[in-house]
């Protein structure tokens, strides 16, 4: 498989001015004033991505995911370092900012076409697969200024996953559209998985990560402070976000405890909805440990259902073999596969102290009537 | 679009492709390739540059060639009519030169502040920046044919010959007066999204230098023997303008010397050079803003790093 992305040491620094001179006149009255300061958006920062894969790259607000994925689409330049792209590349940073309103949505398409390299031909060959896959053709005539919101979104995304690039940016624009739009985006983030095309996908969606994802990169203060499978990132972009300003704990992490197994005294996970439940955590230890014990439940989409939080769940481990039980009264889940994570962070829940993604998944069984993920056991009834 | 046929044989592609370095500075050479390689891009952004300016409005594109004509009948009531200048057929000396005249502040009014305006799609879609100041001069470029075709077509209702000889310095002239608008709206659109100011300032240089161009008046009737005497003949060639508006003069308007219609008496309109004289001007010229082009180029490479910050 070849390098389709390498990013070498690649610096971005941006001037900040604090009080900015933008005119001729005030230029020329205060040459020197304003401060300017430097800001780091990205240090050093390497990686590489290969064909057929797809890479998240995770990060909070200001951390530099959108100036790298900005670098890396050419819309920016690096201040050192340098970045070699094999292939075509489709980015999808903002849905529709190439969009003219006051053209037709179908003058749109061959011009926002053409900024993502296509000729004239090309976009002939692939616009009825856009159209049909932006489910606008009544409008595809009409001007891009009496779109709704999301109909402008539509289009644009249809035009950028539907010309056949070899490498596809997207960034946090999946939050877009209904529901059934959103699933239609992720079928084709998938597809396209499996056509061995390579995805790299920002975002601050840990779940979404997880469920696209083979590899993912954490980056922090313009940092690249891991890059490895998506949970071994997933972790480290806890920490980090669990750490949130507060200083590192004085004990470092206990690498020494881990989550070894999980059971259910039936040694099945299919329950059905409204029943109750019980595992065994099997968590090793070498020393003592006193933390927080968490639960997260997913669904198969990578939507997180719940996070049964570290403060209500205090665990003294003890060196050797520790058995947590958890019980969960009445599952109020409704039909579906649900995969299960489990953890043990420290008391002010700031670090994390061992993670198991994926520690089970649970098949529920509903007969109910309800749809959805949870049942809320309403009763109706008329005043 | 099979995605199962096409997949194999896209992802051998996908191994074979060049590899594009994204890095601090880009070479001119390969500032210039890219440029080339998205001239699709290029052709998009004029033909939809257009269609807005003339969206929703009833006579279209008509306008473009309505408002130059409007300016053309003021000129040449004023100068020819009010002002008894005594051209001869004043309107074809005037039309000659107001479509270069036309096509180089159009170009570069719009092209000024072009990166500033789009700074969502700048800061947004990568493609080489300064394709949006070339959509503005290729926009004007076209509106240039359509004004040249309406001067072709008055020029043969009122049986005025253009000099069929002087005619092929058509093309080196065009190409000279693209390239040199070419570089100055890449630059100025640049330099504007430092200093905003530089938008309003082109306008009203663009006013004074329409005055420093002959355009309106006949460089030789009427200031060639002044400036000659302070020496000044030089300096007023220095701006390129000029040399593209007397050459079109020359092959439209075609009479160098001609009887006054207000006097009778012999005045000399245009410069007497042969066409060996106007053919080396002019390929000098051309070279000059070829390289004026590459250096624009250049600058415009340099200021870009800097433009999401500041817009």
């Amino acid at each position: 498989m070849s390098v389709v992305i390498d990013v070498r040491n690649v610096s971005k620094e941006f001037k900040i001015h604090h009080e900015r001179h933008q005119s001729l006149k005030e230029r020329l009255l205060h040459p020197r004033s304003g401060t300017t300061e430097v800001f780091h958006a990205l240090r050093d920062v390497s990686f590489e991505v290969r064909s057929n894969e797809t890479v998240g790259i995770l990060g909070h607000n200001g951390s530099g995911k959108s100036t790298l994925l900005k670098t890396i689409c050419g819309v920016l330049q690096p201040s050192a370092g340098e970045i070699r792209l094999r292939g075509t590349l489709a980015a999808l940073l903002e849905l529709g900012a190439g969009f003219q309103t006051e053209l037709s949505g179908r003058d749109n398409v061959y011009l926002y076409g053409a900024m993502l390299g296509l000729s004239r031909r090309d976009v002939d060959d692939i616009f009825d697969d856009i159209v049909a896959f932006s489910e606008i053709e009544h409008f595809i005539d009409t001007q891009v200024k009496f779109y709704s919101s999301g109909m402008y979104v539509r289009l644009a995304f249809a035009v950028a996953v539907n010309v056949d690039p070899d490498i596809l940016v997207v960034d946090e624009v999946l939050a877009v559209g209904d529901e059934r739009f959103q699933a239609k985006c992720i079928d084709r983030i998938r597809t396209f998985q499996e056509e061995g095309r390579s995805i790299l996908l920002v975002t601050h969606n840990a779940d979404q990560v997880r469920a696209l994802c083979d590899r993912a990169i954490v980056l922090n203060q313009g940092l690249l402070i891991a890059d490895g499978p998506t949970q071994s990132s997933l972790r480290t972009f806890r920490e980090h976000l669990l750490e949130d300003n507060v200083e590192r704990d004085e004990h470092p992490m206990s690498s020494n405890v881990t989550i070894s197994s999980i059971t259910t005294p039936s040694g099945s996970f299919d329950v059905r909805s409204g029943a109750s439940m019980h595992f065994d955590v099997e968590i090793d230890a070498e020393g003592a440990y006193s933390g927080n014990f968490v639960l997260e439940v997913f669904t198969r989409g990578g939507q997180l259902v719940s996070r049964s939080d570290a403060q209500g769940a205090p665990v003294n481990l003890t060196p050797g073999r520790n058995v947590v039980g958890v019980d969960l009264a009445q599952l109020p889940l409704l039909d579906g596969v649900y995969d299960i994570n489990v953890g043990v962070v420290d008391a002010h829940g700031h670090t994390v102290i061992a993670w198991r993604e994926q520690a089970a998944s649970i098949q529920v069984t509903y007969d109910g009537r309800a749809g959805g993920i949870v049942e809320l056991g309403a009763t109706i009834r008329q005043q | 679009m099979s995605d199962a046929a096409a997949a194999p044989s896209r992802r051998r592609l996908a191994e074979d492709a060049p590899v594009r370095v994204v890095s601090a500075r880009a070479r001119l050479g390969s500032r210039l390739g890219t440029l080339w390689s998205r001239r699709e891009l290029l052709r998009g952004l004029i033909v939809s540059d257009i269609r807005i300016k003339y969206k929703n409005s009833a006579l279209g594109i008509v306008w473009s060639m309505l408002s130059p004509a409007s300016m053309l009948a003021m000129y040449y009531l004023v100068f020819s009519i009010f002002l008894k200048n005594g051209i001869p057929n004043f309107v074809v000396y005037l039309f000659s030169g107001l479509v270069v005249w036309n096509m180089f502040q159009i170009s570069l009014n719009t092209a000024t502040g072009v990166i500033v305006d789009r700074a969502g799609l700048v800061k947004k879609v990568s493609f080489p920046r300064e394709i949006l100041a070339l959509a503005n001069v290729g926009a004007s470029v076209v509106y240039f044919f359509i004004q040249l075709a309406v001067l072709l077509l008055f020029l043969a209702i009122i049986g005025h010959a253009p000099d069929w000889g002087f005619l092929w310095l058509l093309p080196i002239s065009f190409l000279t007066l693209y390239l040199f608008t070419a570089s100055l709206a890449i630059v100025m659109s640049a330099v504007t999204v430092y200093m905003r100011d530089v938008k309003h300032l082109m306008e009203v240089v663009l006013q004074f230098w329409f005055w420093l161009t002959p355009v309106v008046y006949s460089y030789e009737h009427s200031i060639a023997e002044p400036l000659h005497r302070h020496g000044l003949s030089t300096l007023y060639f220095l701006n390129p303008v000029t040399l593209i508006v007397l050459t079109f003069q020359r092959i439209f308007y075609v009479s160098t010397v001609v009887h006054s219609t207000a006097t009778g008496a012999l005045i000399k309109i245009l410069p007497t050079w042969s066409f060996e004289k106007f053919l080396f001007l002019n390929l000098m010229l051309l070279g000059i803003v070829a390289v004026m082009f590459l250096i624009a180029e250049s600058i415009f490479g340099r200021l870009e790093g800097n433009f999401e910050s500041e817009l």
